[in-house]
C-alpha cells in the first residue's frame, strides 16, 4: 500500500516538473513550483522523516515561494525566450540525467539494514540518546547536540546569505541616493 | 489585495495562530517535530503575511530592518556563545554537559538556547530578505 502511495505522489511530481518546463508565466510557475514542494513534503512524511516533512512545506512551499513572488515583482513576471544554445542544453541535460540515472543504481534500497547510513553512527543515536541527552525527538537530539557544530555552520550559512542579499539589493538603493544627490 | 475586506479579516484571524504556532514549534521541538529553523520560518511567515496585508511600512513599526539585523547577528551569537559558554566551564566547544549541575539538565539548557538562537536568526534572516525585495524599486 506505501509503496502504491509513494509511486502515485513520485508521478504527480514529474508531471508538476514536466508542468513547469512548459509554463512561460511566473507566476504559475513559482504555483506549481510551491506544489512540488509541498508533494515532496507528503513523500517525506510517508517516508517517516517528520521533520525534514515540516521543513520542506514551511521553506519549500511556503518561504521561497513568497520570496520567488517578491523577487518577481522586481524583475517581471514573463520568462524571455533565448532560442539559441538549445542542442547544447539538451546534451548537459541528458548526460546529467544519465550520471544520475547511472549513480542511483549504486545506491541502497531505502531502510537496507546495511546501508552507510543504518551502520555507522545511527544505532548509537537511537539506543543511547535516550540516557545521553534524556529529550524524545531523537532528529533534535542529532541536530542542537550531536551535530551542534554543523548546526552552527547552517546558522552561519543563512546569517551570510542575508548579507549577501543585503549588500546586492540595498546598495542599489543608496546608489540611487547619490545619483540623486548629483 | 489591501483593500479586499476578505483577505484581510481572513488573515488577521490567521496571524496569531501562525505566531502562536510558531512559538510552539520552537519550544515543543524537544518532543515533537520542529525546532528553530522550522519555527522561525514558521514565525517570520506570520510577520511577511501581515507586511502584505498592512503594507511594509506598518510591519517594520512591528518588526524593523534594524531590529531584524541586529536580531540576525546576536541569534548567531547566541549560538556560538553556547559553545564558549561550555568552554569557560572546561568542556569542549558546544558540549552541553557541563551547564547544568548534571549533563542531562545541561543539555536540555544547551538545546534550548541554541535553538532559540536558530529561531532569532531564521527569522530574522527571511523577514530581512523579503524587507530588501520589497524595497528594492
Amino acid at each position: 500500500m506505501e509503496d502504491f502511495i509513494i509511486i502515485f505522489l513520485l508521478s504527480l511530481l514529474t508531471i508538476t516538473a514536466v508542468a513547469i518546463i512548459f509554463m512561460r508565466n511566473m507566476l504559475s510557475v513559482i504555483m506549481l513550483g510551491s506544489i512540488y514542494s509541498l508533494l515532496s513534503a507528503v513523500i517525506f512524511v510517508v517516508l517517516d522523516a517528520v521533520d525534514v516533512a515540516f521543513t520542506e512545506a514551511a521553506v519549500g512551499a511556503g518561504i521561497s515561494s513568497v520570496l520567488f513572488l517578491s523577487a518577481f515583482a522586481v524583475t517581471g513576471k514573463r520568462q524571455v525566450l533565448k532560442q539559441k544554445n538549445k542542442l547544447i542544453a539538451l546534451i548537459t541535460v541528458s548526460l546529467t540525467a544519465a550520471a544520475l540515472l547511472y549513480a542511483t543504481s549504486d545506491m541502497p534500497y531505502v531502510g537496507d539494514p546495511n546501508s552507510p547510513a543504518q551502520t555507522h553512527v545511527a544505532s548509537r543515536y537511537i539506543e543511547q540518546s535516550g540516557s545521553e541527552i534524556g529529550i524524545p525527538n531523537i532528529v533534535t537530539s542529532v541536530l542542537a547536540s550531536y551535530r551542534g557544530f554543523d548546526t552552527l555552520g547552517e546558522v552561519a550559512v543563512v546569517f551570510t546569505a542575508m548579507i549577501a542579499v543585503l549588500l546586492l539589493l540595498l546598495r542599489r538603493e543608496e546608489d540611487q541616493e547619490i545619483d540623486r544627490e548629483k | 489585495m489591501k483593500n479586499n475586506p476578505i483577505i484581510k479579516q481572513t488573515s488577521f484571524l490567521l496571524i496569531p495562530v501562525i505566531l502562536l504556532f510558531g512559538l510552539y514549534v520552537q519550544f515543543h521541538g524537544d518532543y515533537g517535530p520542529g525546532g528553530g529553523f522550522q519555527a522561525g520560518v514558521l514565525f517570520a511567515s506570520g510577520l511577511i503575511l501581515y507586511a502584505l496585508i498592512e503594507g511594509q511600512a506598518k510591519a517594520e513599526q512591528v518588526f524593523s530592518m534594524r531590529l531584524a539585523r541586529i536580531l540576525a547577528a546576536s541569534g548567531l551569537l547566541l549560538y556560538a556563545g553556547v559553545g564558549v559558554a561550555s568552554m569557560f566551564l572546561g568542556a569542549n566547544f558546544l558540549d552541553y554537559n557541563v551547564l547544568a549541575h548534571d549533563p542531562l539538565h545541561g543539555q536540555h539548557w544547551g538545546i534550548f538556547w541554541v535553538e532559540l538562537g536558530v529561531g532569532l536568526t531564521v527569522t530574522s534572516v527571511m523577514l530581512s530578505i523579503f524587507y530588501a525585495f520589497t524595497h528594492f524599486k
